[in-house]
């Protein structure tokens, strides 16, 4: 490209005015590479959410517990193939920041209905024989640097231990699990359902949800509608919905991450646009000299509008690749709160289709006025 | 008699609003190959006008302009342009080089229009600028040169492409005498030996005496009968 170094000397023409417009959209496509990486991060759970399971939970509130006499009946419902369930046991370690979601489960059960956790068969039978077992997601057992054979405590915000009648259940460490294919999934722990169930002070018998697999994922809402069916006008009516389903209305309720980080980068993006159209006309402006000599010279009104464009385009490209790669740097840091190691790169491609348009939006109306440029008007300075 | 230019019955209209003011009259002109005109006259008198449209940078309002064979006044913007890039090289008052750019960078300017390689490029530059004794100021930005020195490097620029015809206006309206007569020396050379067609403008009848040639206008019109 012989016209490079045409492009960078007169991109840095101001030398003091460029680093300013540069920086602004650096920290502009920082925010979009972090926004964005957490919206996809949350959306991420939902695109991993599983096509062949249910999940049932009481009709009057997601926090509502059900009987757990009610398994035998969803296993028969015609299509289910397994039901494992699971209990809320708000748990956290030493701090309430230090939130651990720890799952009481039958472990037979929840590995037949989710065979994505996997744990080694030595650890199950461990956890079986333990009462106070625990096997802990990978990304925890890091995090804290605990080690099998270990005794820790959890606080739960929801349960009281009878023995002691504090909110403290000690547990040890049995063993550990990953999650194959979604890595923010191994931020939890699973435990005995027993062991929950006959310490608890209150809710004996009951848990907070069930996981249903079914045989054939077409079949979902119909076998969800009969186990809805099943318990209608009964003490316990359930609404059933595909993971999908229920991973959305969570999201819903923790307020609607996609719209806020739109919301957001809608204002930084049209503030930005104002700014850099705004330094690049100001630079046309003061360049009409130049401009007009150029088409003196014998460039063509296509060929200095496209000049024009160009370094509308490498200012916001080299912003844009600073940003989001100064994003991809950080973005690991958040592991720890959103599950997820690196910065997806739908979210890199979509910033860099972001700055092209930023690009043409900005550069356009200077590159035209480059191009209507008379060159006689601009010569005797009219 | 090979012409160069060659304009006939050239009018030249600028309307503002609902006036429309006729800057150029029916003007009749040929300047053959090899000559240096010297276009005199009063302030406002057309002489830039006259320039630009023997330059190509602008078009008649009426009559025809021939300029290296090529009827200009027909061409669209785009073909204008390459025919400018190929056969004119412009001097101005204030030399118009690009401020970010070295001496020959903007020496090479023209060339990125051209075909020629990056290193054909550079060589040609550099020969332009040797022939106007400027070699040793290549690397140099404008601020750091003369006035005089920045014409040079301008008349470069307009060299450095071989076109058929120099046009100047004013190229030293702006100089103090002894720098003045250096570039008028100058422009003097490239036509004697390297037999540049040369039409330059100016005030001062000093330089004028440089030229072959001398053209006075008035109102809009050549005044005639002072020149062979
Ligand atoms: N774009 C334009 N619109 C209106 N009038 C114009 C335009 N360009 C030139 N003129 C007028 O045309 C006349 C001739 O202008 P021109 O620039 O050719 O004069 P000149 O002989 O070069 O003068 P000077 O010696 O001052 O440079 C002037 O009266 C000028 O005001
Ligand atoms: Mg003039």
């Amino acid at each position: 490209m012989k016209y490079f170094p045409l492009l960078w000397a007169t991109l840095w023409r101001k030398k003091a005015r460029t680093i300013f417009t540069l920086l602004s959209i650096v920290v502009a496509f920082l925010l979009y590479g972090m926004l964005q990486g957490v919206n996809a991060a949350f959306h991420l759970s939902i695109d991993n959410a599983n096509v062949n399971r249910l999940i049932v939970t009481s009709k009057i509130s997601l926090t509502e517990p059900l009987p757990i006499s009610q398994q035998q009946q969803i296993a028969s419902v015609p299509g289910v193939s397994g039901v494992a369930f699971a209990v809320w046991f708000g748990g956290y370690y030493q701090e309430p920041k230090n939130f651990l979601f720890a799952t009481p489960v039958n472990i037979d059960d929840y590995l037949h209905v989710v065979p994505e956790a996997k744990i080694a068969p030595e650890q199950v039978e461990a956890l079986k024989r333990t009462r106070t077992g625990l096997i802990v997601g990978a990304t925890q057992m890091t995090k804290y640097g605990w080690k099998v054979g270990q005794r820790i405590s959890l606080h739960s915000t929801i349960w009281v231990n009878k023995y002691d009648g504090t909110s403290d259940w000690p547990f040890d460490i049995v063993g550990t699990y990953t999650f194959s294919g979604d890595e923010s999934q191994e931020q939890g722990a699973y435990f005995n359902y027993n062991y929950l169930d006959e310490a608890r002070t209150f809710g004996g018998g009951t848990v907070g949800w069930w996981i249903v697999s079914v045989k054939d994922p077409h079949q979902s809402a119909q076998i969800a509608a009969r186990i809805d069916k099943l318990f209608e006008n009964s003490p316990d009516e359930t609404k059933s919905q595909s993971e999908k389903e229920f991973t959305q209305g969570f999201m819903k309720q923790m307020g609607d991450i996609n719209f806020i980080v739109q919301a957001i980068l809608g204002a930084v993006f049209f503030t930005l646009l104002f700014l850099t159209g705004n330094t690049m006309m100001q630079s046309v402006r003061e360049r009409i000299p130049e401009l007009a000599v150029l088409k003196t010279l014998g460039f063509t009104d296509a060929k200095v509008t496209v000049l024009v464009l160009a370094e509308s385009l490498l200012l916001c490209l080299i912003a844009a690749a600073v940003g989001l790669g100064l994003a991809d740097l950080l973005f690991p840091m958040l592991k720890n709160t959103i599950g997820v190691v690196r910065l997806p790169s739908r979210v890199i491609l979509s910033g860099a289709s972001v700055a092209v348009v930023l690009a043409l939006a900005t550069g356009g109306l200077p590159a035209l006025r480059a191009r209507r440029l008379v060159i006689v008007d601009a010569l005797a300075g009219r | 008699m090979n012409d160069i230019v060659s304009l006939s019955q050239v009018a030249k209209r600028y309307t503002r609003g609902k006036e429309s003011v006729e800057v150029l009259h029916s003007l009749d002109l040929k300047i053959a190959q090899g000559d240096f005109v010297a276009l005199m006259g009063p302030s406002g008198s057309g002489k830039t006008t006259l320039l630009n449209l023997i330059g190509g940078l602008d078009r008649p309002s009426d009559g025809d302009v021939t300029v290296a064979g090529e009827r200009i006044d027909r061409l669209s913007g785009a073909a204008l342009a390459r025919w400018r890039a190929r056969h004119v090289g412009f001097i101005f008052q204030f030399y118009n080089l690009m401020p970010m750019l070295s001496a020959q960078a903007n020496v090479e300017l023209p060339l990125l229009l051209t075909s020629l390689s990056a290193a054909q490029r550079r060589q040609n530059a550099q020969t332009a600028l040797k022939i106007v004794g400027l070699d040793d100021r290549a690397r140099h930005k404008p601020n750091e040169l003369s006035g005089g020195q920045q014409q040079r490097v301008a008349i470069a620029r307009a060299l450095v492409a071989d076109p058929t015809l120099l046009v100047c206006d004013e190229p030293t309206g702006d100089l103090d005498r002894k720098t003045a007569d250096e570039v008028l020396g100058l422009l003097q050379t490239l036509n004697r030996e390297h037999g540049k067609t040369i039409v330059m403008v100016t005030h001062d009848p000093k330089a004028a005496e440089y030229a072959r040639r001398q053209l006075h206008m008035d109102k809009g019109t050549l005044v005639p009968g002072n020149t062979p």
